[in-house]
């Protein structure tokens, strides 16, 4: 394993390749510049340079350590809660470097929303669950409440099992439901992108379907980026596979091609199970 | 596995891709389906500007068949297909297999019909080729209606059509090494006719695996290399999810 290991050393070219996303600039949504992240002494992310398409699906897969979900909680500044963390390079939201001193970090969260692995639904009720973060920006207009909490549960195709339920308690929801309650709850508030981290990892397999179809549903209006150990989740869903390994980033390409002909060995090792 | 279960999935895209691949495939079969149609029309009428039309679409079946393969990998890699899913690729893969074959067939037809070189020998032989080309593109037609319908009975009964293509054959066969027993120099014109009816032989049975891989999609079964007494009842058994 560890002589194979040696064998993949990075190709001196891959620097180009990373960029080679045949996407014009403006469909640009995240672009991230030589990146490199310490947790005080260890180096979890080196050297990630890429540029996530607007309104599309981005997938990151790779064995577990990687820096996958460290690089997605840079996204929306979720590693600042973390002690010890250093970030060098830059990591741009359309256009505007996201680590810079006059970036209000609540804003940048309202742009970025999250949903995690667990699904993590407040222990209120359905409704006030989606109204949460608008009640938050200070809305108190029951009718526009009462609208965007109807659109954003559409739009997690949660509406039609929860709409007669609404004030009951979101705990007493299976996961698959509270993890589109969360995914509702990220909608209201209307952000440009939404990242997921394993978000169907503690789901059955139909539930995590759903889930799927949401995410294929949702790219048309938001910009997506999925972390998931399931890289055939990420076969399904994504438009764009990034795989990451030891805290670079190895191959970031067209789905279709990384899972048909991805050009380095080390992806197609990991993707066909040979190690990882 | 039946024809509406295709669009069944949670995942709407996947319905979609599934039953674009479906059609892609009805689309290549009618272009080959008129492309030997053609090829025999212009050896029996000795058409030669029909003959070359014939030549120059053979690529597009061609590209079809490997936009069809791509798009079957593409769906293999990313979507696992399993159970009915799964073998309707792999009936689709090997379908188009077959469909591209016959389609080099249509085209060696269409340039026998372009060489032919004493057209008056052949002409005693025209009404039997036209038969047996009647006979082929019934067959295939048939095949790609079985694969449109899902429908593996029906399979069965364009399979045995077969038996009276490889009959119909083998009469011309003898009828020709009899002419060039009879007559030297009738050789070469006979052999070019004795080739095309021998193409129109080979389409009927690879219009016959078209209607084993149905019967593989539909029931599951894989018939090829059985009898056709197995191959019968394995139509008739209960239908595969």
């Amino acid at each position: 394993m560890n002589e194979q290991t040696k064998t993949h050393a990075i190709d001196p070219h891959l620097v180009e390749r990373r960029e080679v996303l045949d996407i014009s600039r403006e469909d640009i949504c995240i672009e991230v510049q030589a990146l490199d992240l310490y947790y005080g002494q260890s180096q979890a992310l080196k050297q990630i340079t890429m540029s996530i398409p607007r309104n599309r699906v981005t997938a990151y897969i790779g064995p577990s350590g990687c820096g996958k979900s460290t690089l997605l909680r840079c996204f929306n500044r979720m590693n600042d809660l973390v002690d010890g963390v250093r970030i060098e390079g830059s990591i741009r939201l359309d256009g505007d470097d996201i680590y810079s001193r006059s970036t209000n970090v609540a804003d940048l969260r309202r742009r970025v929303g999250m949903v995690f692995q667990k699904p993590n639904p407040f222990p209120k009720s359905i409704y006030e669950n989606v109204a949460y973060g608008l009640r938050l920006q200070g809305v108190t207009s029951r009718r526009t409440l009462d609208e965007v909490v109807e659109r954003s549960l559409r739009g997690a195709a949660l509406w039609d099992e929860v709409k007669d339920r609404l004030h009951e308690s979101a705990m007493g929801l299976s996961g698959g439901q509270q993890q589109r309650l969360v995914i509702a709850r990220a909608i209201a508030i209307e952000p440009e992108v939404i990242l997921l981290d394993e978000p169907a990892s503690a789901l059955d397999p139909i539930s995590t379907l759903k889930i799927e179809e949401l995410i294929y549903e949702l790219k048309s209006k938001y910009t997506i980026v999925i972390v998931t150990h399931n890289m055939q989740q990420a076969a399904r869903v994504s438009d764009y596979t990034a795989f990451m390994y030891l805290g670079e980033l190895i191959e970031f390409g067209d789905t279709n091609t990384i899972f048909t002909n991805p050009t380095q060995k080390m992806t197609e090792d990991y993707i066909t199970g040979r190690y990882g | 596995m039946d024809k509406n279960s295709i669009s069944q999935h949670i995942s709407r895209q996947y319905n979609t891709e599934l039953e674009d691949i479906r059609n892609k495939v009805m689309s290549m079969g009618g272009l080959v389906e008129q492309q030997v149609a053609d090829a025999v029309r212009s050896l029996v009428e000795g058409d030669e500007r029909l003959a070359d039309v014939v030549v120059n679409n053979d690529y597009k079946v061609n590209a079809m068949e490997v936009a069809i393969d791509e798009e079957c990998n593409v769906i293999l890699a990313r979507r696992q297909p399993t159970a009915g899913d799964l073998r309707l690729l792999v009936a689709v893969i090997k379908t188009i297999t077959d469909l591209e074959r016959i389609g080099d067939e249509a085209e060696r037809i269409a340039r026998m019909a372009m060489h032919i070189s004493d057209k008056s020998q052949v002409d005693r032989f025209h009404g039997r080729i036209e038969h047996l080309g009647e006979l082929a593109g019934k067959m295939l037609k048939g095949s790609l209606n079985t694969f449109a319908r899902m429908d593996a009975e029906m399979a069965v009964e364009v399979w045995r059509e077969d038996l009276k293509l490889d009959k119909e054959y083998d009469g011309i066969m003898r009828q020709l090494i009899t002419l060039m027993m009879e007559d030297n120099r009738s050789i070469p014109s006979a052999l070019d006719t004795m080739w095309a009816a021998r193409s129109l032989e080979r389409i009927g049975d690879r219009a016959r695996n078209i209607c084993e891989y149905v019967i593989y999609l539909v029931r599951g079964k894989d018939v090829r290399h059985t009898s056709l007494e197995q191959m019968e009842a394995e139509a008739r058994s209960k239908p595969s999810s």
